[in-house]
């Protein structure tokens, strides 16, 4: 009969015991109520807020705190009776609960051991107890017969060494198989260097700093997988603590890494090198700075030379055009248009003396007034003996004579756009003249006649923004560079040849060989793509020769020579070849690296030029000099 | 763990997948791959059943101790199901030479196994076995005196032996306990060094098989009945009494046939074709110098310190030919004592030695093995005790053209030219110190003469200027190399050129090689401006030393 450690109700009056039964208290941890009494009605939690302070004042003040316990089930606190504590103590020890309980009382055995006369049953033995059993000399005869035969051995001890034989000793050719053939063994570990000797000449060592960023190094980016050190006798030397990892490691290596065949690449760099002819027996070209014109105050924008090569044109943000002499470098004139001139062609007929400068929308057509008389004088009799058509035709931009004050300056025609005009170009008979507008219509490419003082817009549609455009030397070709291709234009029958993907991002500039077969692009990716028109669409080679953006690119009229400028400040002339046999392939060697342009806002060499004659090549640099290498 | 286990047993590597993506199911998250092929060629594998086998086994036995049936416990103990891995290894290296060619790892592992304390981590009888292995191992390398190299690092020991014209490096631990990792899986490395102890059992039995000698290794009949009387009577069990007589490592071994030194035939030498004389003889030549090394100790005795690691001095003296003894109370085996008269070489590990012995070295251990990878015995001067070594070179690295070589190794291969650099750096010395002697004669006179040199120098100047001036013959020299200086700008400018005009993955393949060559270039000669500061940082400590003793 054990006390109940639920406490007796201390007073029958007040029976507030708790129905919920044996469940975990914790469930009625959110509600007001911590159960119900015997008639159903909710038990509240005694409504406290002990805090530690309270606690430890309780602890301090009341006498029976140490018997004081709370009673789960109803929250309240209850004072341990002494019997109670009595109990507890007594549980503690591990002793029987029940005071009464003696677990040590006398032992009453259940039967007597002494043994009595007369046995328990009266049943006499059997018979079999007094013969030998046959069943068991069966057995026994059995094991020892087959002892006899040797067939039951003595358990041997067990031998756990190996035996070793000569496992090679029938080498078989057939037994290795193609699977032995395509293994690929392991690598050997690396054998060790210098460094790991336990007294390594002293260069080895590593400095305070080395061994610092050794440590903050990853260990698997680290040269060495441990720190050189030096000891002074073979004595010192301490075991090494990674060793079993190293081990493991190769272990892990082992069977976990998978292995492949790699080729080394075994070649000798000079190999790669591809071999070319010689620039030495490639010449002439360009190979020194001979002449540097200097003058304009800006970034030279454009150059242009005379037909006859005698005389040198540039146009500059400082909104001046410039003539030069070209074998004296003397400036013969200076014209200032009031603009950004950003385009300037002289044109390609010798018979005529006339420049076209693109300066903000208008193009200008320039008498420069230089070199023969006659010559000039022409060209101004033959744009005066312009009669004009009797019935105006609508065209897409105004054609206007100069005033006299103009007159007096060369200027001779204003073609003025309704845009800025980027580009102009002349056909190689010198009457055309194309523009490019920057614009995103179909106006963008426009087309002028000088003689009947007459344009029109060959385009329907706009292409994309168009960079540049160029006419054919021979034939009746158009091409329009747009940012990404290169359009061919057949002008008479009217309808688009070619399309060439230049394989860049941004084309800059165009240029084409005067025999009419091969485009050279270059782009604002520092690419240069030779196209080779009876070859493909796509460029015949992609050169990457410079480091920065190529700003112009430009074909020599009569020597193999292509020239190339970039915002690097570095004009490349390259020998470009081209067969006449077409089964021969244009054969393109770098020749020569022109410097001396300084780079100003990050520009460098603008355009690039080369001489109508003579293996000459002009450049123009941002940093407002022209330059001229002989 | 069972697949793991056959993949090491049977050496079944992953590949690298051609496509990753493709087998992957499109991610490229880094996995292994193995080959379809290879995971069937592991299903057909016997040992496979012997692997449930055992698993069955080890349930049973369980289940025994479970219900505490100990007669079932002790008939399933009996009963433990083993198994061979013979024909693994003759699968997986069909000819001798090629289980040569992959000693290197299984000697190391072995080594390792070897050195561990006989309690936990592994079987004490894969411990033992692989003792006795590499303890045989070391027993054929002296006697068939293949050892080539040796290498003292800070990791351990390396040695190189050229086994039947393979070479086999393997790398033993100091003798030190060691400091278990926690972070390595020992499971893996036992299923290896189960494979490897196998392995080189066979591998064993086989090079005794070509010496002729008797395997298991004994040792030689009349070794024995001199070691016997020194030993004394008990000193253990036989059976393991042998195995420590053969680590001692100072006994030959017994043969099967009793050599025979007379007839020992010149073979004829059969020229090989398409070989000139000049190779000829140059491998004639290196054949000779082999000779040499062979027997480089040949004729000397040493005696070790009981500070000396032992074994690996031994075992790399026996190679080389020499005979070798130490303390009785050492170790087993010793075959003589210190007090010895014949002994010519006392290597000692201590700053000071007490009583001198003369008519004998005494030297460092570095020595030994410095001699060895010299392949010469070293001048001895350098050696003595509490003397500064010279640094300890690595014998495996062959400089090529460009490396940087430190001067110690300079030193050395011209002394294996038969060039004696010796004198010449003492010369040097010597005038070095005569410099030195002049340089302190100067400082001191200085203060007294400071303005007479002065004057003098002055004077001489002006002489040298005056002399300079009528001579003017450097002009034409000049445009001379200015000339060749022409021509190389010309060409580095063509290469320029050229190199423009490469593909791009040409390019890219010649940047990476340059790149990989100014690198070398660079390191190089980061060693060799280090090694620069130090010897004069070396010399002024020198100088001031002198000073101050001089003071």
């Amino acid at each position: 009969p054990l006390p109940p450690l639920t406490p007796l109700p201390s007073s029958p009056l007040q029976d507030i015991r708790n129905t919920v039964g044996n469940i975990p208290m914790e469930w009625y941890q959110d509600f007001p109520h911590i159960g119900y009494n015997l008639d159903g009605k909710k038990i509240y939690k005694p409504i406290r807020n002990k805090d530690e302070l309270d606690m430890f004042l309780e602890k301090m003040e009341n006498p029976d705190y140490w018997r004081t316990v709370q009673d789960k089930m109803t929250g309240a606190d209850i004072k341990l009776t002494d019997e109670q504590v009595d109990l507890v103590h007594r549980l503690q020890k591990g002793q029987f609960g029940d005071v009464h309980f003696n677990p040590y009382e006398p032992a009453i055995d259940f039967f007597t051991h002494e043994v009595m006369i007369h046995p328990v049953t009266n049943r006499p033995a059997d018979k079999r107890s007094f013969i030998p059993s046959l069943i068991e000399k069966e057995k026994v005869s059995k094991l020892v017969h087959a002892i006899k035969m040797g067939w039951i051995k003595p358990r041997k001890p067990k031998d756990d060494t190996p035996t070793y034989y000569d496992l090679w000793a029938h080498e078989d050719p057939n037994s290795i198989l193609g699977r032995h053939k395509m293994h690929v063994p392991a690598p050997k570990m690396k054998l060790p260097g210098h460094e790991e000797s336990y007294n390594p000449p002293p260069e080895y060592l590593l400095s305070e700093e080395e061994k610092l960023a050794w440590e903050q190094q990853e260990p698997v980016e680290r040269k060495l997988n441990f720190v050189p050190q030096q000891f002074q006798c073979l004595r010192a030397v301490p075991a090494y603590p990674r060793f079993i990892h190293e081990r493991f490691e190769r272990c892990l290596d082992l069977y976990l890494c998978p292995r492949q065949r790699k080729m080394r690449v075994n070649v000798d760099p000079e190999d790669l090198i591809p071999k070319l002819p010689k620039p030495r027996d490639l010449q002439p070209f360009p190979t020194t700075q001979a002449l540097i014109y200097c003058g304009h105050t800006s970034l030279v924008r454009c150059l242009s030379v005379s037909p006859s090569g005698q005389w040198l044109v540039s146009g500059s943000d400082d909104g001046t055009v410039r003539f030069w002499e070209v074998s004296t470098a003397r400036c013969m004139k200076t014209l200032p248009v009031g603009g950004v001139v950003k385009s300037i062609a002289w044109n390609p007929n010798p018979t005529i003396c006339l420049v076209a400068l693109a300066v903000d929308q208008v193009v200008l057509l320039v008498n420069p007034g230089l070199g023969d008389k006659l010559l000039y004088g022409a060209t101004d009799q033959l744009l005066e003996s312009f009669v004009a058509p009797e019935e105006e035709r609508v065209q897409p931009v105004r054609w206007m004579t100069a005033t006299a004050e103009e007159h007096g300056r060369g200027i001779r025609l204003h073609i003025q756009h309704s845009k800025p005009v980027k580009q102009v170009t002349w056909h190689g008979k010198g009457d055309y003249l194309a523009s490019v507008v920057a614009d995103h219509s179909n106006m963008q490419v426009l087309i002028h006649q000088t003689s009947k003082r007459w344009s029109q817009n060959p385009f329907r549609k706009s292409k994309g923004l168009v960079q540049c455009v160029l006419f054919h030397p021979i034939r009746p070709y158009f091409f329009v560079a747009t940012q990404r291709y290169v359009r061919v234009y057949n002008l008479l029958k009217q309808e688009l040849t070619k399309k060439l993907m230049t394989n860049c991002k941004w084309v800059s500039s165009m240029a084409i060989h005067p025999g009419g077969d091969n485009i050279i692009c270059g782009s604002y990716d520092s690419k240069l793509a030779w196209f080779d028109l009876d070859l493909s669409t796509r460029p015949y080679q992609l050169l990457r020769h410079h480091k920065k953006a190529l700003r112009a690119v430009a074909f020599h009229r009569h020597y193999p020579l292509f020239a190339s400028g970039s915002d690097d400040g570095t004009v490349i002339v390259c020998h470009g070849m081209v067969y006449n046999d077409l089964l021969q392939n244009p054969l393109l060697v770098p020749v020569k690296v022109l410097k001396g342009h300084v780079t100003t806002l990050d520009l460098g060499v603008l355009d690039v030029l080369f001489h109508p004659t003579q293996p000459w090549v002009f450049s123009s640099g941002a940093d407002g000099t022209i330059r001229l290498y002989t | 763990a069972l697949p793991r286990r056959l993949c090491i047993l049977k050496g079944i590597y992953p590949h690298e997948p051609k496509h990753k993506k493709k087998v992957n199911k499109g991610s490229t998250a880094p996995r292994t791959f193995y080959l379809l092929k290879d995971i069937k060629f592991l299903l057909h594998e016997p040992i496979v059943n012997k692997f449930r086998e055992y698993k069955v086994f080890v349930r049973k036995l369980r289940k025994a101790y479970g219900k505490s049936e100990w007669s079932t416990v002790d008939r399933l103990k009996d009963n433990k199901p083993t198994y061979k891995l013979d024909h693994i290894v003759k699968e997986r290296y069909p000819t001798f030479v090629d289980a040569l060619r992959d000693l290197d790892d299984a000697l190391s592992m072995c080594f390792l196994f070897s050195t561990f304390p006989r309690t936990g981590k592994c079987h004490v009888q894969t411990i033992q076995l692989c003792r006795r292995l590499a303890v045989e191992f070391l027993n054929y390398v002296i006697a068939s005196r293949s050892l080539r190299k040796v290498f003292l690092s800070i990791k351990g020991i390396y040695y190189q032996a050229e086994v039947l014209g393979q070479p086999v490096t393997w790398i033993t631990p100091y003798a030190f306990a060691h400091d278990h990792p926690t972070d390595v899986d020992y499971r893996v490395m036992a299923t290896f060094t189960e494979f490897y102890t196998t392995l080189l059992g066979f591998v064993n039995f086989r090079l005794y098989q070509s010496l002729n000698l008797v395997y298991p290794p004994k040792i030689d009949g009349q070794a024995d009945v001199e070691l016997k009387p020194a030993e004394g009577t008990d000193y253990a069990m036989d059976s393991e009494s042998c195995l420590e007589k053969l680590s001692a490592l100072s006994a030959s071994l017994a043969r099967v046939v009793a050599p025979t030194h007379e007839d020992e035939v010149e073979l004829d030498e059969f020229p090989v074709e398409g070989e000139t004389a000049e190779q000829m003889d140059a491998r004639k030549k290196e054949q000779e110098a082999l000779e040499k090394h062979k027997k480089l100790f040949e004729g000397l005795r040493f005696f070790l310190n009981r500070e000396v690691p032992r074994e690996p001095l031994a075992f790399v003296i026996r190679c080389f030919g020499g005979q070798v003894s130490w303390d009785k109370s050492l170790c087993i085996g010793a075959t003589y004592d210190v007090s010895d008269p014949s002994i010519t070489h006392h290597i000692i590990d201590r700053p000071r030695v007490e009583k001198q012995v003369v008519g004998r070295y005494y030297l460092q251990p570095q020595w030994v093995f410095d001699s060895i990878n010299a392949k010469l015995c070293l001048p001895v001067a350098d050696y003595f005790p509490g003397v500064l070594l010279p640094p300890h070179l690595s014998p495996f690295v062959t400089e090529q053209e460009g490396d940087y070589i430190p001067p110690e190794k300079l030193k050395l291969l011209a002394m294996q030219r038969g060039e004696n650099p010796d004198e010449e750096s003492e010369e040097e010395e010597e005038e070095e110190e005569e410099d030195d002697k002049e340089e302190e004669e100067e400082e001191e006179d200085e203060s007294e003469k400071e303005e007479e040199m002065k004057l003098k120098k002055m004077e001489e100047e002006k002489t040298q200027s005056n002399k300079a001036l009528p001579v003017k013959v450097t002009a034409g020299k000049l445009r001379l190399e200015d000339k060749q200086r022409l021509e190389q700008e010309q060409q580095s400018e063509e290469k320029r050129l050229a190199i423009m005009m490469m593909k791009k993955r040409e390019k890219y393949l010649y940047k990476k090689i340059m790149f990989g060559k100014k690198r070398k270039v660079r390191e190089a000669n980061k060693l060799a401006a280090k090694r620069k500061a130090h010897d004069s940082a070396v010399k002024e400590e020198k100088k001031k030393s002198k000073k101050a003793r001089r003071a």
